[in-house]
C-alpha cells in the first residue's frame, strides 16, 4: 500500500487548487485521483470565455483555466492518477482505488480533501412525462460531446432550463449549425448571467420562454417532438397554453447536485440543505482530517469562487497534517439559515481568535430588491447589509469577525 | 437613446447610449470597457467567438480555439465555416495562432489549450 500525507479526490479545479496550495503551504507528499482521461475537470469541456475574471484578473477560456492549474502542479511535481476511481474510503484513511492499469489498489492518507464536484440533474429527477426516446441529453454532456468528441448531438434543439450551460449550449448548437427553436423556464426569470441572454440568444433570435416547462416528450426511437405549457404561481401548467414544437433534441439545464455517494459511504455528515458535506470555517469535514471544497460542498456560480473555497482547504489540509488540531476547541458556533436563506457554508465554526476573519457564503431563496442581510448572534444584531438587488441564482458572502463565543450565527433577509 | 447591458465582463452592467455630435454618451458604466463596448455596439457590434477544429494525434478528436479578441458579427457565420475546415496536427500549445488575421481583421484564431 502506498501512502502520501495528503490525497485530493478530484483534479478538477477545487482538487488542483487544493493540491497546489497545500504544497506551497509546506505538504510536498501528495497524491490527486482523477477518474477522467486527464486533469482539469468540466473546466475542459467549457470552450467559452468569462473564467478567471476574479482570481487571475483576466478573462480566460476553461481549458486555459484549468491549464494554469495543471502547470503549477507539473512544475512543483505533485503526483496524480488519471483513470482511476476512488471506491471506497476508511475513516482511518485509507483510500480503495480501481483503475485499469493497476487494478485494485490502497492508499494510505493523512488527511483527505474531497474535491469530486458536482453532477446534472437528469430528466429523471425533474419527471417528465412521455415516452424515452434517443435525443434528450443533459446540456452538459451535449457540451462534452461537441466540444472534446467532436460529435453533434442534433439538428433541431430546445432546452429546458435558463441557467448559464443551458444559455452557452443555445449559441453553441447554433454556431454549429443546429437550429435552437427556444429555451424554457419554469421561473419568471432567467436564472443565467445577462450577458449570456444578449449574446448567446439575443444575438440569434432565439426565443426564452419564462414561466413555461415541458409537459410532454414524444417519439418512438428518436425524438420527434414535445409540448410546452406556461405554468402558474404554482409551477402547475395551464390548460389551453400547450404548445407543440417539433424537435429531434432536447437539453435540459435544469440544476446540478453535489456528488458524494463515496463520502456518505465514509460516514461524512451531509447538510440537507446543500446536498454537501457540513463543513466548518476551515472546510473540514465532520471527520477529523477529512476537507472538502468545491462544488462538493455547494454548487458554485463562478470557478474563482471554487478556487478561492479550495486554497482555504488546501491550506488548512497542510496546517492539520503539521498537527493543528482544528477541532480541538471548547466551544462551536452554528449557523442558521434565517429568513429567506437557503443555507450557509460554512454550517459550523469553531471557535478561534477574535482577529480571524470568518466568511459565510449563502443563497437567498427568492430575489428580493432593496433589501438587508442581516447576521445575528444569539439573537442580537451583529452586523447588517444594505442590498439593491438578491437573487437565488448569485451566491452572497458575508465576511466577519466575531468578537465573542455565540452558539448561534443566524443570517436573514429583512425584506 | 438606446438601453443595452454590457457584456464585456460577467456583471453585466445596464449602460444607456445617448447620440451626442458625431459619438455617443455612456452612463451605468462601472469601468471604461462598458463605455467602448456601448460605443461599438452602436457602429460596429463584435463578439467574441469560441469554438473548435479538427485535431489529429492528439489525446482528443477536437482542439478548443477562441478569437484572441472580438471580431466583428458580420464575419462569424464565414468564420465558423472557416473552422470548419481546418485541420491541426498535435502537438499544439496553449495561445498558438491557428488562424492568422482572418478576414483581414487583424483578429486571431488561437488554441484554447495545449494538446500533446
Amino acid at each position: 500500500m502506498s501512502a502520501y500525507d495528503l490525497v485530493v479526490i478530484g483534479g478538477g479545479p477545487a482538487g488542483l487548487a487544493a493540491a497546489v496550495e497545500a504544497y506551497d503551504n509546506g505538504v510536498e507528499s501528495i497524491l490527486i485521483i482523477e477518474r477522467d482521461r486527464e486533469l482539469g475537470g468540466i473546466l475542459m469541456q467549457c470552450i467559452h470565455n468569462g473564467f478567471g475574471l476574479h482570481h487571475f484578473k483576466e478573462e480566460l477560456t476553461g481549458p486555459a483555466y484549468a491549464e494554469r492549474f495543471i502547470n503549477m502542479l507539473k512544475a512543483k511535481g505533485i503526483d496524480y492518477k488519471i483513470d482511476t476511481m476512488v471506491a471506497e474510503m476508511t475513516k482511518d484513511k485509507r483510500i480503495k482505488t480501481m483503475s485499469a492499469t493497476d487494478g485494485i489498489t490502497w492508499v494510505q492518507a493523512k488527511a483527505i480533501i474531497l474535491a469530486m464536484g458536482c453532477r446534472e440533474r437528469t430528466r429523471g429527477a425533474i419527471s417528465i412525462p412521455g415516452s424515452r426516446p434517443a435525443g434528450v441529453f443533459t446540456a452538459g454532456t451535449a457540451q462534452r460531446y461537441i466540444n472534446m468528441e467532436g460529435y453533434m448531438v442534433g439538428e433541431r434543439v430546445f432546452i429546458l432550463g435558463s441557467g448559464d450551460i443551458g444559455l452557452i449550449m443555445a449559441r453553441r448548437m447554433t454556431l454549429e449549425g443546429a437550429k435552437v427553436l427556444g429555451v424554457a423556464e419554469i421561473m419568471p426569470h432567467s436564472n443565467g448571467l445577462t450577458r449570456n441572454i444578449v449574446q448567446c440568444l439575443d444575438d440569434f433570435e432565439i426565443p426564452l420562454y419564462l414561466s413555461h416547462t415541458i409537459v410532454e416528450i414524444r417519439g418512438k426511437d428518436r425524438l420527434s417532438g414535445i409540448t410546452i405549457a406556461q405554468v402558474d404561481e404554482k409551477m402547475q401548467p395551464i390548460e389551453g397554453t400547450e404548445k407543440v414544437i417539433e424537435c429531434d433534441t432536447l437539453l435540459l439545464s435544469v440544476g446540478l447536485i453535489p456528488e458524494n455517494e463515496i463520502s456518505r459511504a465514509l460516514g461524512v455528515v451531509i447538510d440537507p440543505r446543500t446536498k454537501g458535506p457540513l463543513v466548518n470555517q476551515y472546510m473540514e469535514t465532520s471527520l477529523e482530517g477529512v476537507f472538502a471544497c468545491g462544488n462538493v460542498v455547494h454548487v458554485h456560480d463562478l470557478v474563482d469562487y471554487v478556487t478561492e473555497e479550495s486554497i482555504r482547504a488546501g491550506r488548512n489540509a497542510a496546517a492539520f497534517i503539521k498537527g493543528r488540531q482544528f477541532k480541538a476547541v471548547e466551544t462551536y458556533t452554528m449557523t442558521a439559515p434565517g429568513e429567506g436563506i437557503g443555507y450557509i457554508v460554512p454550517q459550523e465554526i469553531c471557535e478561534q481568535s477574535t482577529d480571524d476573519t470568518v466568511t459565510l457564503l449563502f443563497r437567498v431563496k427568492k430575489t428580493y430588491k432593496n433589501a438587508r442581510i442581516n447576521v445575528l448572534g444569539d439573537g442580537e444584531k451583529i452586523k447588517s447589509i444594505k442590498k439593491l438587488h438578491l437573487a437565488p441564482s448569485e451566491m452572497e458572502r458575508v465576511d466577519l469577525k466575531l468578537e465573542k463565543a455565540y452558539q448561534q450565527l443566524t443570517v436573514e433577509v429583512e425584506a | 437613446m438606446k438601453q443595452m447591458i454590457c457584456i464585456v465582463c460577467p456583471k453585466g452592467c445596464h449602460l444607456t447610449v445617448t447620440p451626442s455630435g458625431d459619438t455617443f454618451k455612456v452612463s451605468g458604466n462601472e469601468c471604461p470597457r462598458g463605455e467602448k463596448y456601448a460605443i461599438e455596439e452602436m457602429t460596429c457590434p463584435k463578439r467574441m467567438v469560441p469554438s473548435t477544429v479538427r485535431i489529429e494525434g492528439g489525446l482528443l478528436h477536437r482542439l478548443p480555439v477562441i478569437t484572441d479578441q472580438p471580431i466583428e458579427k458580420k464575419y462569424i457565420g464565414d468564420l465558423m465555416k472557416a473552422l470548419n475546415g481546418v485541420t491541426v496536427k498535435a502537438p499544439i500549445q496553449q495561445g498558438e495562432i491557428i488562424l492568422e488575421n482572418i478576414f483581414d481583421t487583424k483578429v486571431n484564431i488561437v488554441a484554447s489549450r495545449s494538446m500533446m
